[in-house]
């Protein structure tokens, strides 16, 4: 496949990995004092185990997996209200796929539609406004997550209904932002992270400014990666080399798609439409100081949340659910109490079990669950 | 007891008995009055035109003897369609819900003969669209040698059901010797598919249209009795055989796996997927190795006997694209396991419900 397999050439990753080996052997990092690295998005999470990559990479180096997983950390309150959404008379609830499956206290989506509610999988938030034209005597609910990525298209999405006229479409709005994240985890007491991988597709958004503050405040290093698996492998090496040689960076490996100063029309879309909530709540981290978007007043005839009668359920996460210590590379997620046995895929408890993009379910499908028994048994 | 014969299309002049007039199915075409068999007359019969169908009684009858002519045990196999859409590139519902079904018979080791054909229509469809599904499922059953030897019609309100179901039942018979079980797989054999995996799940997915997706991608649905007789020919020791549909070569995998208490190892550059399946996949973030197949089926054949059975496979044009992807290990029993493009292992379990595609 064109402009993929470049990205996954075995010899490219040969040569990578024994320079990744010799850069741990430079920095003296071990099995026991390893250099932690920490992935913030959840497609690099993906790309990492579907790719083997953990277990081709050298004792000296630990990966954490981030929080980027947009439906992983969207706590069940907002899935409760999304369901309340669906289950309103006259309303048709659109969402991305993997968006169908998060457990909300009652049910999901997926359960919500098997009970009658008209839910519908969408590849596009565009698709949803098609479906509100088509049916102009129902309401199209819109629910829209996820982090800048998709941030765009959504509020793209909402200036062409209002260009059209299209009164039946609205927004649920559950868009988050990555930056004041990554600021917390800096800010947690515990942390135990000695570099980033900075996520590929938000920062084709954003560009690459908005991580400065990582170095310069943090003097942590922060590479941007691109999802291939060569990609993974050289950012891991630049994230190396720098603490090699003593730099503290912002560095940019995804180049091929992350221009410095971002996507302007893009971000011109996202300041039009939305604006920053005071905080927002995270399933497993809590509440984050200006972490979520929602719509501002002059689109709020496009507001679900103004629209209808949201009930705004809180739910606090599991009491025996680490996700958090998990998010923040204190545990691994093998090591939590719960992790393949009151929570797997099939009945998910905590945010990183949820989607196939969290960590927790990436080590439960992908990983050597016997081998992680076994350790968990002797630690 | 009333014989009924299909009926000459030249008679339909004098609209009767034996006509439908109307262009959709209604439910009283589902009354069991004399709409419904002339729907069936019109629709059915004269596309199956099988003599113990078109007798119409409550049972077909077959002769015992001629069952065991072909062997020494009874094969038989259910299997319902409700794909959507109905029709597709590649194929449609009538082709598919006869191949599948003669492949499940055959994956047993069995000889296809007989299938029965229930279908429930929601009302509203059109007649002409069951008049090209009823050719479809005849000249596919033809084609295979296999015949429809009775059926069922049913009619539902609008909305309990969508648009059309197929039932197919199958009997076959299994010549005596012969005795295709997972349970039998062991280290070292070795496990083959004849050829690219994932086509018709991507091919339906695509089909349903919303993914604006131009793609040349096309439904493998075949019936595969003829290429399994070929490879058990070449390859009588073969362990076991199953056509990789929902779920795709990962599930199948992983229930040798299980059943056999073994390990199974493939190579993903080993696995043979057509380069448009792997950028719809790619776009979709699907694994293409839980993507349904129709004319695909994974054999575990014993080392000694695989070269024979890839030759077998590959001298059909069913099988032009077989493969060896991976090979039954002792090392972590039950488990499949992946070596990746860059040498990478991983686990490959089974599905928990079904692929979503992801958002970003």
């Amino acid at each position: 496949m064109k402009f993929v397999d470049e990205f996954r050439d075995p010899t490219k990753a040969k040569a990578l990995l024994r320079e990744i080996e010799a850069l741990i052997g430079a920095i003296g990092a071990t099995k026991r004092e390893p250099v932690s690295i920490m992935e913030v998005c959840g497609g690099h999470t993906h790309a990492i185990f579907k790719f083997g990559i953990e277990n081709l990479l050298p004792d000296g180096i630990e990966l954490v997996h981030g929080p980027g997983c947009p439906v992983c950390v969207l706590p069940m309150g907002r899935v409760d209200d999304c369901v309340a959404l669906a289950e309103t008379p006259g309303v048709i609830l659109t969402t991305f796929g993997d968006a169908m499956r998060v457990p909300g206290s009652r049910k999901s989506l997926l359960q919500a539609k098997a009970d009658c509610a008209d839910v519908r999988m969408v590849y596009s938030p565009l698709d949803a406004l098609g479906l509100a034209r088509a049916h102009p005597d129902r309401e199209v609910v819109f629910f829209g997550l996820g982090f800048e990525t998709t941030m765009p298209s959504t509020a793209l999405t909402i200036l062409q209904a209002e260009a059209e006229g299209i009164r039946n479409f609205s927004l649920f709005c559950n868009h988050i932002t990555i930056i004041p994240t990554i600021k917390a985890i800096l800010d947690s007491p515990d942390l135990q992270l000695h570099g980033f991988l900075g996520p590929g597709h938000v920062s084709m958004v954003i560009g690459t400014a908005p991580y400065r503050f990582i170095a310069r405040h943090y003097r942590r290093p922060l590479v941007i990666a691109g999802f291939e698996p060569l990609d993974v492998l050289q950012s891991i090496w630049m994230v190396l080399r720098q603490i090699a040689e003593g730099r503290v960076e912002i560095e940019n490996q995804y180049n091929r798609i992350v221009p410095e100063n971002g996507n302007p029309v893009a971000m011109d879309a996202i300041s039009r439409v939305f604006e920053l909530r005071e905080f927002f709540e995270w399933r497993g981290l809590g509440s984050i100081d200006h972490s979520g978007v929602r719509i501002r007043d002059a689109y709020a005839a496009y507001d679900a949340e103004r629209r209808f009668a949201v009930p705004s359920i809180k739910i606090a996460d599991p009491k025996s659910c680490q996700c958090g210590e998990v998010l923040k590379g204190v545990i691994k997620p093998w090591q939590c109490k719960v992790f393949g046995s009151a929570c797997t895929p099939q009945t998910p408890m905590g945010a990183l079990m949820v989607s196939s993009e969290g960590a927790c379910a990436a080590y439960y499908q992908y990983g050597d669950l016997d081998g992680m028994r076994e350790r968990r048994a002797s630690a | 007891m009333t014989v009924l014969k299909p009926l000459d299309p030249s008679m339909s002049s004098r609209r009767q008995r034996g006509a439908v007039c109307v262009p959709t199915v209604t439910l009283a075409h589902g009354g069991g009055g004399q709409a419904m068999r002339d729907l069936i007359d019109d629709v059915f019969l004269r596309a199956f035109a099988s003599p113990p169908m078109s007798e119409l009684n409550d049972s077909a009858l077959i002769a015992l003897r001629e069952l065991g002519s072909h062997g020494d045990r009874l094969a038989v196999t259910t299997d319902s369609f409700v794909v959507d859409p109905l029709f597709f590139p590649g194929g449609d519902i009538g082709k598919l819900a006869i191949c599948g079904t003669i492949n499940d018979l055959a994956v047993s080791g069995a000889k296809p003969l007989y299938l029965t054909c229930s279908v429930v229509i929601e009302e509203g469809l059109p007649v002409d669209l069951l008049r090209r599904v009823a050719l479809s499922m005849a000249a596919t059953a033809a084609d295979a040698g296999v015949r429809i030897v009775t059926g069922d019609t049913k009619v539902v309100n609008r909305g309990a059901c969508d648009k059309l179901f197929i039932n197919t039942a199958g009997v076959g018979v299994v010549r005596s010797g012969l005795a295709l079980d997972a349970s039998r797989a062991r280290p070292g054999d070795v496990i083959l598919v004849n050829g690219v995996l994932g086509d018709h799940g991507a091919t339906i997915l695509n089909a349903r249209g919303d993914m604006a997706l131009t793609t040349p991608i096309e439904s493998d649905c075949a019936a595969l009795h003829g290429l399994i007789d070929d490879i058990l020919s070449a390859a009588p020791g073969t362990r076991f055989m199953r056509d990789a549909t929902r779920g795709g070569l990962a599930t199948v995998l992983n229930e040798v796996a299980e059943s056999a208490s073994v390990g199974i190892e493939i190579e993903e550059s080993a696995v043979p997927i057509r380069e448009e399946v792997k950028g719809f996949c790619e776009i979709l973030g699907l694994d293409p190795l839980y993507l349904a197949n129709e004319g695909k089926i994974v054999c575990v054949v014993p080392e000694a006997e695989a070269p024979a059975a890839l030759t077998a496979m590959r001298s059909s044009p069913l099988g032009a694209g077989a493969a060896t992807v991976g090979r039954v290990t002792d090392e972590k029993p039950g488990r499949v396991v992946m070596r990746s493009v860059l040498g990478g292992r991983r686990i490959v379990d089974m599905l928990v419900g079904e692929q979503l595609p992801r958002i970003c």
